[in-house]
């Protein structure tokens, strides 16, 4: 059951390795949750994810195996999760993706299939089961992690940008759809974060850390707002650049 | 199917469930055979004792139905009438309810579950006290339950939040009054140290006794206070004075305020402006009864106020040997500048013998807080180490957010009171989203 600031004590989370997953799981665990499911590809990683959120708090950590390029896997992931869970799931976080390599994908099918297939299908196709799961319930919270780079996609991360767009246009309306259902959904819109992923790579304005991330979505459980934007002020700098001519998107962009 | 969204006063994590009204014992009694189901009066307590997830909720509100007043004012009322709809008929006959809580929004059973406390528990204890036998529907029957049957359903019940049964109706004892109004002294005082002081001094003197508390002051003003003390005006004292129940509410807030609008500064304002209006010191100033006792009822819905996004109340009770984390408790709030719109402190006398009983003789402060400031969350759990160490607790009828393991210690007759709701209830039907939150019995 969530407390009155939407903590969970029961949580799962679809690709728990990742770092913004990682630093969302520790503020849970240190919060309210005692039970939470990591589930993600790589079980040393997941292994290492699980032992820092028992040392934040949580006290029963199992962990599920996915394979995020199939998507026929999802469902059955999912439920195991479920199962693994014990007990009524307060909340469901998808932080399933891949950020990939435009400069090489982009001139190959297979990368581009499985790029497509990570970050949109295999998230899309898991998230019905779960949404299925929580209905059955009557109660429960889905955080999506989208990205900023969904509001309006960039030649220079094309792939991982359409495909977070489909994800996040589905989740809106999917949100929609839940209303009055006692289940809700919620949608994480981080701009650039610093991760493993992007070391090494020149800091662009607005960049995060995994912490602080983790900090905007404590507070938009207990706001209950339909899109978390890290950092907030991101909202007002994509309002702009959203519905910017596209000669001067260009200009900004590919700069950036 | 009847869904509805349902939460506490304090508006914060809400859940859908099945809502009936039933009209007698025997449909009460057909719902409690099956899990999960939980009642629910008037939707008063803060937090998520009255809903659960996914399951049924029984509105005690067709459970009515009030009794000739004996000549020592014993009455027996239905558990779904309201303090409110009791005081209408019982004031003109001369009486009044022997305790109450700072609104008569709540229903006769709600009153028990919470075993609700006013402003004279240092005389009077709470609702508990003054009950003298229940009859309370329970998925292994309908039981008669008083001080000498079944006692341990009837202590369980008081304070239980309806986690062992349903209390279809109360027979309580009331109080005798001649008028309708209260001599009330009030003054104001600079700082907390000197309005407790004054508290421990003189409480004994009055019937009843609370202080507002003004919680941004920093320094040498922080926790200054207007104290308020009175006592039923005899019809000695004012021959002229009538018996008329309060009326209504006058003004009701129509839509929710905007997120935000209650927040540091202009709860600062607020403050400034409240202290400022009371007297520096006024003696026997003869208010109504509504004035007195429930202040916030002539404002309907005033719970809006807070907006979208609602509030949390914080209510502790610790020893007089740990008074001084009243102090610590506000100076936190202070500091972390999470500003409490609404804050009261009171004398408590002993418990009762519920074991889920939540006064303890000492002080008691409820706070109101509004959701939004990130550092809240944190603030409240560093406000339960304060209270856990000094051997206190906070109040279930206001809780929205504490850990389970905290209530265990905060509450050592838990298993105890587990032990009798598994008597009556071994297959757990009674449950509710805070039974769940706080891991009593269901998963």
């Amino acid at each position: 059951m969530e407390n009155a600031f939407g903590q969970p004590q029961r949580v799962i989370v679809l690709g728990g390795s990742s770092e913004i997953a990682r630093a969302i799981t520790r503020k849970l665990a240190a919060a309210r949750a005692h039970t939470v499911v990591l589930a993600g590809r790589n079980p040393e990683l997941l292994e290492v994810a699980a032992a820092e959120a028992r040392d934040y708090g949580a006290t029963d950590v199992p962990l599920v195996t996915i394979d995020a390029e199939q998507p026929s896997s999802a469902a059955t992931s999912v439920i195991q999760a479920f199962e693994a869970a014990g007990g009524s799931v307060d909340l469901v976080i998808i932080a399933v993706g891949h950020l990939g390599n435009q400069i090489t994908d982009e001139v190959d099918p297979a990368a581009v299939a499985q790029m497509l297939t990570v970050n949109f299908t295999w998230p899309a196709v898991a998230l019905t089961e779960v949404r299925n799961r929580l209905l059955a319930q009557g109660s429960g919270r889905i955080l999506v992690i989208s990205s900023v780079g969904a509001v309006r996609v960039r030649r220079s991360a094309y792939l991982y940008g359409s495909a977070k767009a489909g994800l996040d246009r589905l989740c809106d309306a999917l949100a929609d759809s839940l209303d009055g259902t006692g289940v809700s959904l919620q949608i994480l819109r981080p701009g650039a974060v610093r991760t493993r992923m992007t070391a090494g790579l020149k800091e662009v304005p607005f960049t995060t850390g995994p912490n602080e991330v983790a900090d905007y979505v404590m507070a938009g459980l207990a706001s209950g707002d339909r899109i978390i934007w890290s950092p907030p002020v991101l909202r007002w700098v994509y309002l702009i650049l959203r519905h910017l001519p596209r000669k001067v998107w260009r200009a900004v962009m590919d700069r950036a | 199917m009847n869904r509805q969204r349902l939460s506490g006063w304090g508006r914060t994590a809400p859940s859908w469930a099945t809502v009936l009204a039933p009209e007698t014992e025997a449909a009460v009694l057909e719902q409690l055979a099956h899990g999960p189901v939980i009642a629910r009066g008037l939707g008063r307590s803060y937090g998520d004792p009255a809903q659960i997830s996914g399951g049924v909720v029984l509105n005690n509100h067709a459970l009515g139905g009030i009794s000739t007043i004996t000549d020592d004012g014993v009455v027996t009322v239905g558990a779904g009438v309201s303090i409110d709809e009791l005081l209408t008929l019982t004031i003109p006959q001369g009486w009044f309810v022997p305790v109450t809580p700072g609104t008569r929004q709540v229903s006769m059973g709600g009153a028990v579950a919470a075993d609700v406390h006013g402003k004279n528990h240092h005389r009077d204890g709470s609702i508990g006290d003054h009950v003298l036998s229940m009859r309370i529907c329970t998925p292994t029957g309908v039981y008669d339950a008083s001080p000498t049957q079944h006692p341990d359903l009837f202590w369980a019940t008081i304070g239980g939040m309806g986690l062992t049964g349903v209390v279809t109706s109360v027979t309580i004892r009331l109080l005798a009054i001649e008028t309708d109004r209260v001599f009330v002294d009030t003054t104001r005082y600079a700082n907390l140290a000197d309005v407790m002081a004054a508290m421990v001094e003189g409480d004994d003197d009055y019937r009843y006794s609370v202080a507002w508390v003004d919680c941004m002051t920093k320094g040498a003003a922080m926790g200054r206070a207007i104290l308020t003390r009175g006592d039923h005006v005899t019809r000695e004292q004012m021959p002229e004075a009538t018996l008329r129940a309060p009326a209504g509410a006058k003004l009701r807030i129509p839509v929710d305020a905007p997120s935000g609008l209650l927040n540091p500064l202009s709860i600062r304002v607020f403050n400034e402006l409240w202290f400022r209006k009371a007297p520096r010191h006024r003696v026997g100033e003869a208010q109504s009864l509504g004035t007195f006792f429930h202040p916030l009822d002539g404002l309907a819905d005033w719970n809006r106020l807070y907006g979208r996004r609602g509030f949390v109340q914080y209510q502790f009770a610790v020893s007089d040997q740990h008074a001084d984390v009243v102090e610590r408790a506000i100076a936190r709030l202070s500091s972390s500048g999470v500003p409490s719109f609404l804050a009261v402190l009171k004398r408590f006398g002993h418990g009762n013998a519920s074991p889920l009983s939540f006064p303890m003789a000492g002080w008691t402060l409820a706070l109101d807080l509004p959701v939004g400031p990130a550092a809240l969350p944190q603030v409240l759990d560093d406000l339960d180490e304060m209270v856990l160490a000094a051997g206190g607790r906070v109040y279930l009828a206001k809780d929205a957010r504490l850990r389970p393991e905290s209530l265990r210690v905060m509450y050592p007759r838990l298993d105890e009171f587990l032990a009798v709701k598994n008597t009556y209830d071994p297959n757990n039907h009674l449950t509710s989203d805070l039974a769940r939150r706080l891991l009593l019995g269901d998963k």
